[in-house]
């Protein structure tokens, strides 16, 4: 089913790995889906800053503090959105105990070289320019984290 | 070709009998005017209907063994009808290939539609019609919004500015090329609070949307045609 396979074989549901991401623009959501669902990802969006919060288990509600979300291996948020920027998601993340070690992606259409900067400071792991492209995500698929025991960067050809 | 054999003046004249010479030459000048016309605009212009009734008697062949003459005259009539059907869906392909290469070099789409078209595939076969659909929907709504925004009272350059910033988005997540360099000049207006340099761009920026929006459509037009006929659609490099 999967247009990218590794050369390890056929992978079940739980190794995937799992993406969030996170854009205010729909069709940006649906793109940068598909470009992740081609690499053989687990994919799921957010439309807010909030929301990805939600997902990663941080969520200002006691409830969801609790029940930690599905396991995200990456994070990729562009960095203009209304509320919550790409940058503020990113120094919650970094900030949080339990979550600052999922590598996060901030990609944004414009080039604002004191924009990448600081969110290269803050812990980004790349900051990428929009608009993505299958090549971008290839290069991506280094920085995921497994659930296995596979610690570190395993960078898998696709 | 089979049409054009039956329609020599001495098959006419063996099958005709006493009909005048004159009358015969008459029948057969009109007849071999119109009947290539009548071929060439089913060719040409092909009804999708014609077309699917042709991909249909292509799918359902007749047996090629019985050798009377009905059964012979049935296969050559398939003959002609798939070579009709051949043509058709070359000249599909061409005009295909013609007009996506046009988009390109006149600057109406950029090297990202490529990048979408290479997104789609079985598991996801209306993946960029889906999110063409998308922009049109998103596009319409921001026309609206900047519409709306620039002709009020106190007018809050911000909220233009937040509304084309999502226009330039969009439109260059999809490869809109025309549209996007529209709201690179618009978001400039918008810095220096210059009234009539953004009334000017939304003008431009509608009529650009406008443009692409008829020209995809056209586009999505001839791939539902090539696909009807039984063909498959070009990939472009």
């Amino acid at each position: 089913m999967d247009s990218s396979s590794t050369t390890v074989g056929m992978k079940e549901e739980e190794e995937r790995p799992h993406v969030l991401v996170v854009d205010d623009s729909l069709i940006d959501r649906k793109i940068m889906e598909k470009l992740f669902t081609n690499s053989a990802c687990k994919v799921t969006t957010a439309e807010s800053g909030q929301k990805a919060l939600e997902l990663l288990g941080q969520g200002e509600d006691e409830h969801t503090h609790m029940n930690k979300g599905p396991k995200i291996n990456l994070v990729v948020t562009d960095y203009c959105m209304p509320g919550m920027t790409g940058y503020d998601l990113l120094r919650k993340v970094k900030e949080s105990s339990d979550i600052k070690e999922i590598p996060v992606i901030v990609v944004s259409s414009e080039n604002v070289p004191t924009r990448i900067e600081k969110c290269l400071e803050e812990g980004a792991q790349e900051f990428i320019l929009k608009p993505l492209k299958q090549s971008d995500v290839k290069k991506l698929r280094c920085h995921m984290q497994f659930r296995r025991s596979i610690k570190g960067r395993l960078c898998i050809g696709a | 070709m089979y049409i054009r054999e039956s329609f020599t003046l001495s098959n006419l004249a063996r099958s005709s009998g006493r009909l005048p010479r004159v009358a015969l030459l008459l029948v057969y000048v009109i007849a071999s005017r119109m009947l290539p016309r009548l071929v060439q605009h089913q060719i040409f212009n092909p009804d999708p209907l014609y077309l699917s009734f042709c991909a249909s008697i292509h799918r359902h062949p007749s047996s090629p063994e019985s050798s009377t003459s009905l059964s012979n005259r049935q296969n050559r009539v398939f003959l002609i009808k798939e070579e009709a059907i051949m043509d058709a869906i070359t000249q599909l392909q061409r005009q295909f290939v013609e007009y996506t290469t046009s988009l390109y070099r006149e600057g109406y789409l950029d090297d990202q539609f490529t990048q979408l078209q290479k997104l789609q595939d079985e598991s996801n076969p209306d993946f960029v019609v889906e999110v063409v659909t998308l922009f049109f929907e998103d596009s319409e709504k921001l026309l609206n919004n900047l519409a709306t925004a620039l002709q009020q009272e106190n007018i809050d350059y911000k909220q233009v500015d937040a509304h084309v910033h999502q226009f330039k988005g969009s439109s260059s997540s999809i490869g809109a090329q025309r549209v996007k360099n529209v709201c690179v000049v618009f978001r400039n207006y918008c810095d220096e609070k210059n009234l009539d340099g953004c009334v000017l761009c939304l003008q431009q920026a509608k009529n650009e949307y406008i443009l692409i929006r008829n020209k995809l459509e056209a586009l999505f037009n001839l791939e539902q045609q090539i696909l009807q006929a039984g063909g498959s659609v070009p990939m472009m490099a």
